[in-house]
């Protein structure tokens, strides 16, 4: 039989999908534990207990100077700041990605613009975002409103022109007028596709919001990581990475059971 | 008056004619069929009168008045494909008739109002034989049943002319021969006049009071798009059932008052 036709069956596929984490895990323990055996104050490839012992110190206990519980406080900020981003980035994407999908003389005059303003890259104005906006919370979360939205727009104003011309004609022919036609027929067809979009654009998000945060914060998953580096502190940074990492994975995985909750007819539909 | 008079039509995109001279008048009531090869003018023709696109030259008018340039509810159209809303269920794509005129700015209609619009739209539904499916969305109904769904979703607007494109040339034969009957059957209740284009002939004359045959009568072979087409054929067709038709109008209006046999009000006016 060729390889092409060959599927895995229920418990392989289970077997094969945890596979390369087994492998990962099984590679860096054997490592750490080499190491540490030539050298028992290694801070490279800290062990499972040492690990496990700054977790506790960053998630238990409390803080000797500040009282707090870090983990916890860190990443309270630092989904604040995604939350607030995203957010923002959603609703601006989805009426940019709107106006200029729907009414062809707003799009003459937005299209290009925002074809333009994708290309400029994030990271390289957030000096002006801490220029303009400070170094507080606002400058962190403007940097993912703005890496964000031109491209969640573009996106999305992709996707308005794809609703077929027979849509928008059958729409007037039943009555709708300009307002009513994208109320009632592209807003529910482009919420469907920004829940898809705005998965896609969550790596981007952290990526700024963790920059944004090594550069100036005072609390954040990303500052906490950037500031133990100096220590070489490796058994708190690689619990952290873990933390964000499953975060990250959380929020693809609630977005993907809003999308299939709210839009159930999306799963056959052409568009 | 004649109902839809066609003056000397032209239509053009840039240096390619695709319909010349067109002149036609045609009665309330009708029922025409539009045949013709692939790439003349036949689809074009229907998104003239739709108002999806304007002619080049000459001028279309709808009892003495010309033509808006833009899709209205006086004139209702079913595509070959992508007819029905993908994110509304089976009753919701037709309740959308009723409330999007009604509701100016939520385009939605609460309480009492929505309750007798979906009462309605339940009915017609019912007619076209989808009362099953009223809970589902189209990409869960087959073709046939999706232009069932497009056809109730026209109809409910009760507009004065029909347009058709093809509407079902991607459907079964069998599937195919139902539609016929209940495409007849809602334009003998309604009086409402159809365009209907379609590559099979014999579905023309089946259906049809009046076929249209769509053809090029000059021909440049060096610039083939250097003329366009026009209607070579006009012929009247099942000339009885037009007339039975037109006596049940009369009838219907004089006897039994503004209300049709199943429709619940009269569409004719």
């Amino acid at each position: 039989m060729r390889f092409i036709n060959r599927h895995p069956g229920r418990g392989n596929q289970l077997l094969l999908a945890l596979l390369p984490f087994i492998l990962l895990l099984a590679a860096y323990f054997s490592g750490s534990a080499a190491r540490l055996q030539d050298n028992s104050d290694d801070k490279l490839l800290p062990s499972a207990a040492q690990m496990a012992a700054a977790i506790d110190r960053a998630a238990f206990r409390e803080d000797r100077r500040s009282g707090e519980y870090i983990l916890w406080n860190d990443t309270a900020a630092s989904l604040a700041r995604l939350g607030m981003g995203l957010g923002i980035a959603a609703c601006a994407g989805l009426a940019l990605g709107i106006i200029s999908g729907a009414f062809p003389l707003l799009r003459a005059g937005l299209s290009p613009f925002l074809a333009v303003a994708s290309m400029i890259p994030p990271l390289a104005i957030l000096p002006i975002l801490f220029i303009v906006f400070g170094l507080d919370e606002l400058s962190k979360v403007m940097l993912i409103v703005i890496g964000i939205t031109p491209i969640l727009a573009r996106d999305l104003e992709q996707k308005a022109r794809e609703i077929p011309r027979e849509l928008f004609v059958k729409a007037q022919t039943l009555g709708a007028n300009s307002w009513t036609l994208v109320l009632r027929m592209m807003l529910p067809q482009l919420c469907c596709r920004l829940f898809i979009s705005l998965r896609l654009m969550l790596g981007p998000a952290w990526l700024f919001l963790i920059s944004a945060e090594a550069i100036s914060a005072t609390a954040g998953l990303g500052y906490r990581i950037f500031l133990v580096r100096r220590y070489l502190a490796m058994d708190t940074i690689l619990p952290y990475v873990a933390w964000i990492t499953l975060l990250a994975w959380l929020m693809d995985y609630l977005l993907r059971q809003i999308n299939r909750r709210c839009f159930p007819w999306s799963e056959g539909a052409e568009t | 008056m004649s109902f839809i008079e066609i003056d000397n039509v032209w239509q053009e995109y840039g240096a390619h004619v695709v319909l010349e001279r067109l002149d036609l008048v045609v009665d309330e009531g009708e029922f025409c069929t539009l045949v013709g090869a692939s790439g003349c003018g036949k689809s074009t023709f229907l998104r003239l009168l739709l108002g999806q696109e304007a002619p080049s030259r000459g001028t279309i008018r709808m009892e003495g008045k010309a033509l808006v340039a833009e899709p209205d509810p006086d004139r209702g159209v079913v595509f070959q494909r992508y007819s029905v809303f993908p994110h509304l269920n089976v009753r919701d794509n037709v309740v959308l008739g009723l409330e999007l005129p009604q509701s100016r700015f939520w385009g939605r209609l609460f309480g009492r109002k929505k309750r007798a619009a979906r009462q309605e739209a339940t009915a017609l539904l019912e007619k076209v034989g989808l009362s099953q499916a009223l809970g589902k969305y189209p990409y869960q109904l087959s073709g046939g049943m999706q232009q069932r769904l497009a056809i109730a979703q026209a109809f409910i607007m009760k507009p004065r002319v029909l347009l058709l494109d093809e509407p079902f040339g991607a459907l079964d034969p069998g599937v195919r021969k139902d539609m016929h009957a209940l495409i007849l059957e809602l334009w003998r209740e309604t009086g409402l006049t159809v365009f209907m284009v379609t590559h099979d002939l014999a579905e023309g004359f089946n259906l049809g009071t009046r076929l249209l045959v769509f053809d090029r009568t000059r021909q440049d072979p060096q610039a083939p798009e250097a003329y366009g087409a026009r209607v070579t054929y006009d012929i009247p067709l099942n000339a009885d059932r037009h007339a039975s038709r037109k006596h049940l109008a009369a009838l219907s209006s004089r006897i039994l008052g503004r209300t049709s046999p199943t429709f619940p009000e009269g569409a004719n006016a």
